[in-house]
């Protein structure tokens, strides 16, 4: 190969043709700067283009003559060609007959703001219907393994059980009973200008009971979950299983979402239950250490203080919210489409739906309590 | 073009006792291979034979046991950080189903190897990728397509605007035609051929289709028995007495892309 001479090139601008020679090393790493430089000839100019001088001219140094003849022929000017090697004369060739054609561009109308947001607004309705849909077809199944029980996968039920509630167990523990020390100690600090810390007690098992036992663990479960059943729903319907499953006569909503959302539905209230514990026991700690409430205390005035519908208004959420991540996991996993980027956008999307509809969920279920007054 | 090569022809990949190893599994072993300049060079085999490792191997991306591995000069497994970067600058690889980064488009993909040219213009960088995608005999509009929209036939060539958008000495190209159509696998053929000539590119693929094998390749390496077992022409091939090369290149696919080729010659010549 010959030795890379940088490019070089000089115009002359002369009384009838302009004369430009081309020489060394004509490569895209030159480009941006001849093409400055050639900008500066008129369109309309009788050009001759010496390449006598080129040592390699690859396929962007080709494009640079081939937009310069464009150009002059456009322009009523007109460019000849010296010294072209057969090499270099065959690249021109086959730049100049693959130039694009913008012309076959297809201009489809630039979308509006208005018809952006109208498309957002219709597709979270679709999202929602299709959240309702699957529900649907969830229920209907479960009521067809009741009738099919021999269609039902139990191994697949415990494996789920096992990843959902059994794993989740330490850090959903941990989490309540952080909250559990963090309300005591907020609390304490508060309650105290009153002289009223016994209160406290009241304090952490309502909101722990009622509320955030249950809303944590759902947030947790749906952060963990819901993306778990997105990946690997996901990643299935990406490499085709899913179809596969259905030309084998297996229902993907039978064998896949079925095991899944039970799993969920069964475990959610006991990681809800594990969660009250802790925070409660987190609390007693903190209670003890910081108000000097003996944990004799703490027990003797949760169970007069604290009525058990508290408790119920917590539990009774839990299967709900169960349905919710469950549900929502595996809508996005189906709707993964044949590529990686897709899955990762799913499998965010579901933990955010999850999230999110967990917690409007727990707004309404608030309002529903305080209208019946429980 | 069709004897072997005279010995003045530049060598441009030369493989000296290359093992490849993975556990204990033995892939390559004491093998040598050399490519010249300006030839089409396919690499046969039966599966699990390594021909996608060799291709791995010499474009860097699996390290070899032992062996050496020269690439336009520059010894591949031993070369400094520079060295290997502007080495790289000078092959281009398409891997099997294109590989392109489906986040891009098919125009920012091709301008992705662009970036690395100091000081180029978007707006030129922009229509060079133009100009690529066009020159693989993609239609304009490819070039504001996602990867997931294209089909097989499509991706496989935006992969080869891709590694062809620095101008490469040497692409490698791993099962350019597998899961195209017949009449889409002869238009790459056809596509390979007419760039390795007019852009003077070293050809370096694997490929099962024998059809490409006739209408493409100046030389055929076979891998067999951990090394190449014999390279050369088509017709050397057919003459090679080896019971793997017989029953290759004389079954009946063999003979069926034989007279096809044979046909299209005599074509040809009328």
């Amino acid at each position: 190969m010959a030795a890379e001479r940088a490019p070089s090139i000089d115009i002359e601008d002369g009384p009838e043709t302009v004369a430009i020679t081309l020489s060394g090393a004509v490569t895209i790493h030159a480009v941006t700067e001849l093409d400055q430089k050639l900008a500066a000839v008129p369109s309309d100019a009788d050009v001759r283009l010496d390449l006598g001088g080129v040592s390699r001219l690859d396929t962007a140094g080709a494009w640079l003559v081939t937009c310069l003849r464009t150009r002059l022929e456009a322009g009523n000017g007109h460019l000849a060609l010296d010294g072209a090697t057969p090499e270099v004369t065959a690249i021109l060739d086959t730049v100049a007959q693959a130039m694009p054609d913008p012309k076959d561009a297809d201009t489809g109308p630039a979308m509006g703001v208005l018809e952006a947001i109208g498309r957002r607004v219709a597709g979270g309705g679709v999202f929602v219907m299709g959240l309702v849909g699957y529900l649907g077809l969830f229920l209907s199944r479960l009521l067809r393994a009741l009738t099919h029980p021999r269609e039902f996968r139990l191994t697949s039920l415990v494996h789920h059980c096992e990843e959902v509630g059994v794993k989740a167990v330490p850090i959903v523990a941990l989490m309540a009973f952080l909250i559990g020390i963090v309300l005591a100690f907020q609390g304490a600090s508060q309650l105290r200008q009153f002289g009223a810390e016994v209160f406290v007690v009241d304090l952490i098992a309502i909101s722990i009971l009622r509320e955030l036992g249950i809303l944590l663990t759902a947030i947790i479960v749906a952060g963990r979950t819901a993306s778990a059943f997105t990946a690997s729903i996901g990643s299935m319907k990406m490499r085709e299983e899913i179809d596969a499953m259905r030309t084998l006569g297996l229902d993907p909503a039978m064998v896949l979402f079925v095991p899944r959302i039970l799993a969920l539905l069964l475990m959610l209230p006991i990681l809800g239950l594990i969660a009250n514990l802790t925070g409660l026991f987190g609390g007693a700690l903190m209670s003890w250490v910081e108000l000097g409430i003996s944990p004799a205390m703490f027990a003797t005035r949760l169970v007069e203080g604290t009525d058990t519908s508290h408790l119920l208004v917590g539990m009774v959420k839990a299967p709900v919210f169960a349905l919710i991540i469950g549900v929502v996991g595996c809508h996005a996993g189906m709707q993964v489409e044949s590529n990686a980027e897709s899955l990762g956008q799913q499998t965010s999307k579901s933990v955010v739906a999850a999230i999110f509809a967990v917690i409007v969920a727990d707004a309404v279920f608030s309002v529903f309590f305080a209208e019946l007054g429980i | 073009m069709t004897d072997t090569p005279p010995d003045g022809r530049e060598v441009v990949i030369a493989l000296r006792g290359l093992r490849n190893q993975f556990g204990s599994h033995v892939v390559h072993e004491n093998l040598d291979l050399d490519v010249y300049r300006g030839e089409i060079l396919a690499v046969v085999g039966g599966s699990g034979t390594g021909k996608s490792v060799l291709l791995r191997t010499i474009a860097g991306l699996n390290t070899p046991a032992e062996g050496t591995i020269t690439v336009l000069g520059t010894d591949v497994r031993h070369a400094d950080e520079d060295a290997r970067a502007a080495l790289e600058a000078r092959w281009g690889v398409m891997f099997q189903d294109g590989a392109l980064f489906s986040s891009l488009t098919v125009r920012e993909n091709v301008e992705v190897p662009m970036k690395n040219i100091a000081g180029l213009d978007p707006r030129i960088a922009r229509e060079l990728a133009d100009l690529k995608i066009s020159m693989v005999g993609l239609p304009y509009f490819a070039g504001d397509k996602y990867p997931s929209e294209l089909s097989g036939g499509m991706r496989k060539r935006a992969g080869l605007a891709r590694a062809l958008a620095l101008d490469p000495e040497i692409v490698f190209l791993d099962e350019p035609t597998a899961g195209l159509d017949p009449i889409g696998a002869a238009e790459f053929d056809q596509l390979i051929r007419g760039l390795s000539r007019s852009l003077g590119l070293t050809v370096f693929l694997v490929t099962h289709d024998l059809d490409t094998l006739h209408a493409v390749c100046d030389r055929i390496a076979v891998l067999s028995e951990r090394r190449v077992l014999v390279s050369g022409t088509m017709q050397d091939m057919l003459e090679f007495d080896h019971p793997w090369v017989r029953a290759y290149f004389h079954g009946p696919r063999g003979r069926a892309a034989h007279d096809g080729a044979a046909a299209d010659t005599s074509k040809e010549d009328n």
